[in-house]
């Protein structure tokens, strides 16, 4: 069964509350009765956060202990789980050296040796690659065979495979469909579409062009290199980019590849140890000051809350032009323009942390529009959006680009991709194939 | 455990004397050891170097400014010595799931904290890169951090933002457990059962007979003192 609703609707709620794990979190009000005919096991979203051993195997062992199956009983359990996953590597594999797919398939066997009848994924996939994601769905296909499932998915084209039926709930409760894919899709697509939910078939589109670009170079990197790989940074080698005005250039390559490094380049924030990425006026960006990179390249990082750096809303959009030198008046004035366009202006004096998803995306790129740069860069921006967010943000990047600006968008979803690239740059091992 | 059981001995050999001695016997039977210990010889050195200079230099220290000399001097330094190494070895050779093992099934320690801090631990490097990302975060809002002040201040908002995403994390990670089923009241069982072994407490009585040994040893030739009995 594949659980829809648009966000803020409660689909991990109620699937924490199948799962009992609400009745221990003792934080809430509960009402009605849940009656749950079996045992559970629950694969979360982030590969990051869910494994607890340090060793593969161990850490499929990890729920059967806790159960108390006989130490002679289990380890047959992990190893059949740890098949029936595909996991390509031993009991002793370190859980630290796996990709993001192989650490979503052992949280799968971790969740299958506890011998579940009803298995519960929160959108299992949307933190991996696109192949990494078909290896999981791949191992859920063979793993879903004779148990109940609940599922949550952002992108349903992708669950079809698995699921048949589907249940979607209401923001303010209830539920508002419930049967095969078919007929839900097939009679209420249009309706759910228009709430905001995934559905099968074409993705929003960008708004048409409008005008004609100019084609003027705005950011030109030569040979850029990275040789020094740190914790978040891997290394690039040889790398050549030039953003144009009213243009796209997409990033696109497997988790680790170098996107994420390439954009940190480009946007001026990482010195690279070759070549430099400079302005249409040839000013090295990663020499500049802070406050005068903002007035020429704007950077979008993938989780928004790393970029808030103030307590309120309208804070986030005046710190940028403060801190090139506005005045204050100005400041103000730009950031109620921002805040209108995002369709922020009601939560104007909200904690960043407390929006919405969508919310906090929309914040995290009118802070870097604010100051007007000539050049966006994005990373990962509809990364776990809700198809309302989706369309929202192509508005506003085909508007900065029909303004003028240079965009680059590195990503993994197709659908941003195709909708708003004018050229691809494929990254494989740090180079640009 | 029984590692830590033969550190501890050798701790308390060397804590007890404060002639040269002593440690030099120990260090001696450590420094044979070596070999057996698994450590990869280029690492053992890059672990060992600071704590070979801190011991030279404290040694040095002692030499020149303390009341002892020579020797006063030489005993501080090897004391040292063979302490750090007694505890580098059994830190390096120890495996952090093997300690929570043996926590649990020979100290009684409750899962609960034993394995709740090993599940902890591996959230540091995604500590570390949140760390790593948050300051290129605020570059790109426009905050330089090129005065100490800035810095001072950005040290303090990097830190709130880093625990903000350090709960999320944490939460997370305890849905995940709860999910498994761990703490949930339910006797456990353990899939690495590994009793204490015959090698074990060969290893343990060697560590305790070299502790003592080396302590009779300075006793007998007569230079062994009591870290109290100046």
């Amino acid at each position: 069964m594949l659980l829809l609703g648009p966000s803020g609707s409660g689909k991990s709620t109620l699937l924490a509350a199948i799962a009992g794990l609400l009745a221990r979190s003792g934080a809430g009000e509960a009402e009605g009765t849940l009656r749950v005919d079996g045992t559970t096991g629950v694969v979360f979203q982030d590969p990051e956060s869910q494994l607890v051993l340090a060793r593969a195997g161990d850490d499929v062992a990890f729920g059967p202990e806790n159960t108390g199956v006989p130490a002679s009983e289990i380890w047959s359990r992990v190893d059949t789980a740890l098949a029936a996953v595909g996991f390509p590597y031993g009991r002793d594999r370190s859980t630290a050296a796996l990709s993001g797919g192989e650490k979503q398939r052992l949280a799968i066997a971790g969740a299958l040796a506890l011998q579940p009848t009803i298995l519960i994924l929160d959108e299992p996939t949307a933190n991996l690659d696109p192949l990494g994601a078909q290896l999981v769905r791949g191992a859920l296909q063979r793993v879903l065979a004779g148990r109940t499932c609940v599922m949550v998915e952002h992108r349903v084209a992708d669950a079809l495979d698995l699921i048949d039926r589907v249940v979607v709930i209401a923001a303010g409760g209830g539920v508002i469909a419930d049967g095969t894919p078919e007929r839900v899709f097939g009679e209420q697509g249009a309706a759910l579409a228009a709430a905001g939910i995934w559905v099968p078939g074409p993705p929003p589109l960008a708004p048409p062009r409008r005008g004609t670009p100019s084609d003027a170079i705005v950011l030109e990197a030569r040979e850029l290199a990275f040789a020094y790989p740190g914790a978040i940074i891997n290394a690039l080698a040889g790398v050549n980019v030039t953003l144009r005005s009213g243009r796209t250039v997409a990033l696109v390559g497997a988790n680790g590849s170098g996107k994420s490094t390439l954009a940190l380049l480009i946007g001026g924030l990482v010195r690279p140890s070759r070549g430099a990425a400079r302005d249409a006026g040839g000013a090295d960006l990663a020499r500049l000051r802070a406050r005068d990179l903002i007035l020429r390249v704007g950077s979008v990082f993938q989780d928004p809350e790393h970029q808030f750096v103030t307590g309120r809303v309208v804070d986030e959009l005046t710190i940028g032009p403060l801190r090139a030198g506005r005045a204050r008046v100005e400041a103000r004035r730009l950031a109620s323009e921002l805040l209108e366009r995002t369709g922020l202006a009601a939560l104007a004096e909200a904690n960043p942390f407390t929006l919405s998803g969508g919310e906090k995306r929309r914040l995290s790129v009118a802070t870097a529009l604010v100051t007007a740069p000539s050049a966006l860069i994005l990373d990962e921006p509809t990364f776990g959006q809700d198809r309302l967010t989706f369309g929202q943000l192509l508005a506003l990047l085909a508007d900065f680009r029909d303004g003028g600006g240079a965009l680059c968008v590195a990503s993994h979803d197709p659908f941003l991709v195709s909708a708003l690239a004018d050229e691809r740059l494929t990254l494989v091992a740090g180079r640009v194939r | 455990m029984a590692k830590l059981g033969g550190a501890a001995a050798l701790f308390l050999a060397l804590f007890l004397a404060i002639d040269p001695l002593t440690p030099a016997i120990i260090l001696g039977v450590l420094l044979a050891a070596l070999p057996a210990s698994g450590l990869a010889p280029r690492a053992l050195v890059t672990r060992a170097a600071p704590l070979a200079l801190a011991a030279l230099s404290i040694a040095l220290f002692n030499t020149l400014f303390g009341n002892g000399g020579i020797a006063g001097g030489v005993a501080v330094g090897l004391r040292l010595l063979a302490i750090g190494l007694a505890g580098l070895l059994a830190l390096a050779t120890i495996d952090p799931t093997d300690l929570a093992d043996a926590l649990i099934e020979h100290l009684g320690a409750p899962p609960r904290f034993a394995i709740g801090t090993l599940a902890a631990f591996r959230l540091l490097p995604i500590f570390a890169r949140e760390w790593e990302t948050i300051g290129l975060a605020r570059r790109a809002r426009g905050i330089d951090e090129s005065s100490l002040g800035d810095r001072v201040r950005g040290f303090a908002e990097r830190t709130l933002a880093l625990l903000v995403g350090a709960i999320r994390h944490a939460t997370r990670l305890a849905a995940a457990m709860d999910a498994r089923g761990f703490d949930s009241g339910l006797p456990r069982t353990r899939a690495r059962p590994r009793p204490l072994q015959a090698g074990d407490r060969a290893w343990l009585l060697a560590a305790i007979l070299l502790a003592t040994g080396a302590t009779a040893a300075s006793i007998a030739v007569g230079t062994w003192r009591f870290v109290l009995g100046q």
